[in-house]
C-alpha cells in the first residue's frame, strides 16, 4: 500500500529523519535521536509535524446542538471565541471513537482536530450522526492545511520570532485558547505537557514556516519524542490507552465525561448503566528494566495490563499506565510480567512530568 | 554502513570477535543498533550460563523497542559487559566497542559457520531490498 505523505516529507527526509509508517503515513520516527528531541523539547524548542491529524470544520446553525449529542464533554463550556474542549466521541456501547479537540470560532462555526488512523472512521460516524439531525450542516474536511506543533519552555517566544506579528493575538492566550492571526490558526495546546503552540496554516506555506522555526533555534523531533513525551505527561493515546471497546471511565478521561447535565450525547446511556470496575493509573517500575504495552501487571486486588510502557528520559526510570482494578490505589507494590522475570513496580498518580519537573 | 573485516557475523545481527586466548567476544551490530535506536536497557547473561546455538542470552531495549541477542555458537558465558548497566548508550556510541558478553566456545570450528563481512553486507542488502 502506497503510505500517506505530509506536505513536510520531503524536509523530514533532507533533514535525515528515520522513517516509519504510522497507521498508513509516511512519518518521521526521529532524526538521530529521540533522546536528543525530548529532552530538547522539555529544556528549550522541539517542532513536530503534526500535519497527518486531520481538522474538520462544522458550518451551520445546528452545530452546537451537533456537538451537544456526539461528544461525552459538555460543549456547552466554550462561549469564548477560541476556546477548546478535549473530549471523546463515544459509541452507544460507550466505547470511544476517537479522542480530538473541539475550537468554538463561531455560534455557526467549530473546528475540531481528530486523529490521523480514525480519520476516515470519524468523518463517516459524523455524517450519519448529522444526517439524523440536520443534513444541512456542513462537516469540512481540510486536508488543505498542515499542522505544526511547537513545544517547550522557549516554543513561543520562538514562535513570535518567526511570525512577530502574531504577538499581539496570542501573547495573552490562556491553555487550551487559540487564535487566528491572518492564515494561522495558534492555540495553546500540546500533547507534550510543555507550554507551547500547535499552529494550523495553508499546506503550500508549511515549508517555509518550519525553515524558519528551524532557523530560530527549533529542535525537529520525531513520534518517538513525541511519545515518550506525552508519556511522561499522563496523555492518553488512542488505540492503546482507549479504543472502542474501553470506557473514558476506565481510561483515566472521566474528567472529559458530562455525566452532570441532563444533555442526552451518544454512549451516555450505556456508560450510567455499566459500573466502573477498571483504572488507568501510573507504574513506576523500581528495578532496572522496561515497562511495555500489553506486560501483565499483577496486584493484591486482581490483575491488569500495561497500557502504554517505556523509558521515562526524564526520569531515567521506566514508566507506565495500566489498567487495573479499581480497588488499586497510589502507592501499591506490583508485579509486572517481563519476559520470564516479575518486576517490582509501585503504582503512582500520574502525570508523572509537567512542565519540565517531576511530579513523582 | 560500517562492517568491520576482522568480524564474524550472524543473520540476527550479532558480532564476533575471536580473542588470542580461544573465546570469542559478542555484540551487536552497526545496523542493528541504528535500527533499534537510542539504548536504554541491556540485559547480559550471567556467567557461567552454558549457551547452545541460536539460544536467546541477552535483550537490548531502546526507547523504541526490545530486542533478543543469541548465542552466534554453543559455549559458556565466561564475561559481562559491566559498563552496560550504566551506560546501555555506549552501544549506539560505538557498537563494536561495546560488547555484550563473551564465550569460551564449545567447539571452535562452530566459527566457521558465520557469515565473514562481505556475506553479512549481503544479508544487509538483501533485506534492505525486501
Amino acid at each position: 500500500m502506497q503510505l500517506k505523505t505530509t506536505i513536510l516529507n520531503p524536509i523530514h527526509r533532507e533533514m535525515k529523519a528515520k522513517m516509519v509508517d504510522f497507521g498508513g503515513w509516511d512519518m518521521p520516527l526521529h532524526y538521530g535521536s529521540q533522546l536528543d528531541e525530548h529532552h530538547r523539547v522539555r529544556n528549550d524548542a522541539g517542532m513536530f509535524d503534526v500535519s497527518h491529524m486531520l481538522t474538520v470544520e462544522l458550518k451551520g446553525e445546528s452545530a452546537r446542538p451537533f456537538l451537544r449529542r456526539l461528544v461525552a464533554n459538555n460543549v456547552d463550556k466554550l462561549v469564548q471565541p477560541g476556546k477548546a474542549l478535549y473530549t471523546c466521541m463515544l459509541n452507544p456501547q460507550g466505547g470511544v471513537i476517537d479522542d480530538l479537540i473541539i475550537y468554538f470560532l463561531t455560534e455557526s462555526h467549530f473546528r475540531m482536530v481528530v486523529n490521523a488512523g480514525t480519520a476516515d472512521k470519524d468523518l463517516a460516524w459524523m455524517q450519519a450522526r448529522r444526517d439524523e439531525i440536520d443534513p444541512k450542516l456542513e462537516i469540512v474536511s481540510r486536508r488543505d492545511l498542515a499542522m505544526i506543533a511547537v513545544q517547550g519552555p522557549h516554543a513561543r517566544a520562538k514562535v513570535w520570532q518567526v511570525i512577530p506579528g502574531a504577538r499581539g493575538e496570542t501573547e495573552n492566550l490562556k491553555p487550551f485558547q487559540a487564535a487566528i492571526w491572518g492564515e494561522y490558526f495558534i492555540a495553546r495546546t500540546g500533547y507534550t505537557g510543555e507550554d507551547g503552540f500547535e499552529i494550523t496554516l495553508p499546506s503550500q506555506h508549511a515549508v517555509d514556516f518550519w525553515r524558519a522555526l528551524h532557523t530560530a533555534g527549533v529542535t525537529p523531533a520525531g513520534l518517538g519524542a513525541r511519545d515518550t513525551l506525552r508519556l511522561e505527561a499522563g496523555m492518553n493515546l488512542y488505540g492503546q490507552d482507549m479504543d472502542e471497546s474501553t470506557s473514558p471511565l476506565e481510561s483515566g478521561l472521566g474528567w472529559t465525561v458530562d455525566l452532570k447535565s441532563d444533555r442526552d450525547f451518544i454512549g451516555k446511556a450505556a456508560l450510567l448503566e455499566h459500573p466502573v470496575t477498571r483504572q488507568l493509573i501510573g507504574l513506576v517500575l523500581t528495578e532496572r528494566g522496561i515497562l511495555r504495552s500489553h506486560q501483565k501487571v499483577v496486584t493484591s486486588h486482581g490483575e491488569g495490563e500495561i497500557t502504554s510502557g517505556g523509558f521515562s528520559p526524564t526520569l531515567i526510570q521506566s514508566i507506565a499506565l495500566a489498567r487495573l482494578p479499581l480497588e488499586a490505589s497510589a502507592g501499591d507494590e506490583v508485579q509486572v510480567v517481563v519476559r520470564d522475570k516479575a518486576l517490582q513496580a509501585k503504582t503512582v498518580k500520574y502525570p508523572f512530568v509537567r512542565n519540565g519537573k517531576s511530579l513523582i | 554502513m560500517s562492517i568491520p573485516d576482522n568480524l564474524k557475523y550472524t543473520k540476527s545481527h550479532e558480532w564476533i570477535r575471536l580473542e588470542d586466548d580461544g573465546t570469542v567476544t559478542i555484540g551487536i551490530t552497526q545496523h542493528a543498533q541504528e535500527l533499534l535506536g537510542d539504548m536504554v536497557f541491556v540485559e547480559t547473561p550471567e556467567v557461567g550460563r552454558q549457551l547452545r546455538q541460536g539460544e536467546e542470552c541477552a535483550v537490548v531495549e531502546s526507547v523504541k523497542a526490545a530486542a533478543d541477542a543469541y548465542a552466534p555458537i554453543s559455549g559458556e558465558v565466561v564475561a559481562t559487559n559491566p559498563d552496560l548497566e550504566s551506560a546501555p548508550e555506549s552501544i549506539n556510541q560505538d557498537a563494536y566497542a561495546a560488547w555484550l558478553f563473551k564465550l569460551k566456545p564449545a567447539n571452535a570450528a562452530d566459527l566457521d559457520g558465520l557469515l565473514d563481512a562481505a556475506g553479512y553486507q549481503k544479508l544487509l542488502e538483501s533485506e534492505e531490498d525486501a
